[in-house]
């Protein structure tokens, strides 16, 4: 088991992440974050409270997305994933979207995101960012926009990220299974 | 909570646990929200074929199955007995079978035959889903009103009052509903004419209650169902062998809005449909504010949304299918 990212550069690399969607969407005024399900919402929420420390007069729009019925792997898999909620108050008709989750590996999460995002509207543009990309074994043509780090690991290992209590707490793992 | 359901076929609620059916009800309420949507659809099961078997009449079910079908991007066949080779004598598993050889993967069977689905699920290897069989079960229905009285009372059914008025006997309805509630720790009373209440039903851990006034005093949520006309071995209904008349029933079991007003508490009244008004129900009581009886319409395509992804998403079902 490795450490890759400890709570002091996770930091770090949070308000990074937030620099660089300001520096891309000034005053957020046509963009919505949207966290995707189970796991991209906990960085969603890290994000958007950086985000509205160092934008304190703007308000941002925050949804979350859950992608369960739109993957490809029902039949695939041995159960069914349970859906977890989709709460989006806002249309994402011409909106600039930024889709977040927590690692990207094969893809296909993202894929069904993007089916997903199309049956609520259409999007002016959407945009990926990830904390983690495992660069290796991506099965679709899809690579981020913003990314937390790059990690080079094979396929027996996983990527563990892990949001505490309190930020003390928040890290990213690399364990070997 | 385990995440997958423990049966490869849904032929009655007497084979789930309680854990399915809490499965159920968490993954209906995700399709509940898919069907506020403006697209209303989602393709997970685009890949699967489903045959509607309709052996016996049906409105209501019929159509939510089809809707739950569609929604879930499957594509359906639907045939009716009525205007198919059954009528040439054809017999079931033949018919059954030569829909199969067509590569359907899932079966919604309906038929006016107790067993029927069982023993489909028997002699052939796609999923069976029980539309109603008979007077035995009819486990999707069991399931929206459970569904639809937990979201009425806002709150699980353990401890709840449960009453089921009306034709318990030739109801499939009635018994997946007991079973179903027992199974979520409810407390269930039935009312009904003696005639129409089956004997030793207390063995199966319900009370029975004559009065309807005093049933509907004690239940936080008051099933009422159909008087079925046409299995009381009377012609139109008028003349039946279980009760007298309609015009005795309706005045002493129908329910009319004076008597849920003067009631102590607000209560949920729930019918399967379709109702025969003026009979069980008046119309100013099934169109009352008590009334969630187009709540379980709408309900019924979000539980049978969920019941054929669950199965579709077993993995009893890819053993089968790859």
């Amino acid at each position: 088991m490795k450490e890759i990212l400890d709570q002091k550069h996770l930091t770090i690399t949070l308000k990074r992440l937030c620099k660089q969607l300001i520096e891309n969407h000034n005053d957020f005024n046509n963009t919505v974050i949207l966290g995707l399900q189970p796991r991209g919402i906990y960085f969603a929420d890290n994000i958007v409270s950086y985000l509205t420390q160092m934008l304190p007069n703007i308000n941002i729009q925050y949804g979350t997305l859950d992608a369960t019925f739109y993957r490809d792997d029902l039949m695939q898999r041995k159960t069914p994933i349970i859906a977890k909620e989709t709460n989006l108050n806002f249309s994402l008709e011409n909106k600039n979207i930024v889709l977040i989750d927590d690692v990207l590996y094969t893809g296909r999460t993202i894929r069904a995101a993007l089916d997903a995002i199309t049956d609520y509207g259409r999007p002016a543009k959407v945009e990926l960012m990830v904390l983690i990309n495992r660069r290796f074994k991506r099965q679709l043509p899809i690579s981020p926009d913003y990314v937390g780090k790059q990690v080079d690991s094979i396929t027996s290992q996983k990527v563990k990220v892990i949001w505490g209590e309190n930020d003390l707490e928040n890290k990213v793992l690399l364990i070997d299974k | 909570m385990k995440s997958s359901l423990s049966t490869k076929h849904l032929l009655g609620i007497r084979y789930i646990s309680k854990n399915d059916i809490n499965l159920i009800f968490q993954t209906a309420k995700s399709f509940k929200n898919i069907l506020q949507r403006p697209v209303k659809q989602v393709p997970s099961l685009k890949s699967l074929t489903i045959a509607n078997l309709f052996f016996e009449n049906s409105t209501r079910t019929r159509i939510s199955f089809e809707l739950a079908e569609k929604r879930l991007g499957a594509s359906t066949v639907n045939f009716s007995a009525s205007s198919s080779s059954t009528k040439k004598g054809e017999t079931l598993l033949d018919t059954v079978n030569n829909i199969l050889s067509m590569k359907v993967d899932m079966i919604v069977i309906r038929h006016s035959s107790p067993g029927v689905p069982q023993f489909l699920s028997e002699n052939i290897s796609a999923n069976i889903i029980n539309a109603g069989d008979g007077t035995h079960e009819h486990p999707t229905q069991a399931l929206l009103d459970a569904f639809s009285m937990q979201e009425a009372l806002n709150s699980k059914l353990e401890g709840k009052n449960i009453a089921i008025i009306g034709d318990i006997t030739h109801s499939r309805v009635a018994m997946s509903n007991i079973m179903c509630l027992k199974k979520l720790g409810a407390n269930i009373k039935l009312c009904g004419p003696p005639t129409l209440l089956p004997k030793n039903i207390e063995k199966m851990g319900v009370e029975v209650n004559f009065n309807v006034e005093e049933t509907l005093e004690w239940c936080d949520v008051a099933n009422v169902l159909r008087i079925q006309l046409e299995r009381q071995g009377g012609q139109k209904g008028e003349k039946t062998s279980y009760f007298p008349s309609l015009k005795e029933y309706a005045e002493t079991f129908g329910i009319n809005k004076k008597m849920l007003d003067k009631l102590g508490n607000k209560i949920v009244l729930m019918h399967p449909g379709p109702i025969n008004r003026g009979v069980e129900l008046t119309s100013d009581a099934a169109d009352s504010e008590h009334s969630i009886i187009l709540n379980q319409v709408e309900n019924g395509v979000a539980i049978r949304m969920a019941v054929l992804y669950l199965l579709a998403g077993n993995e009893a079902f890819s053993e089968t299918k790859i």
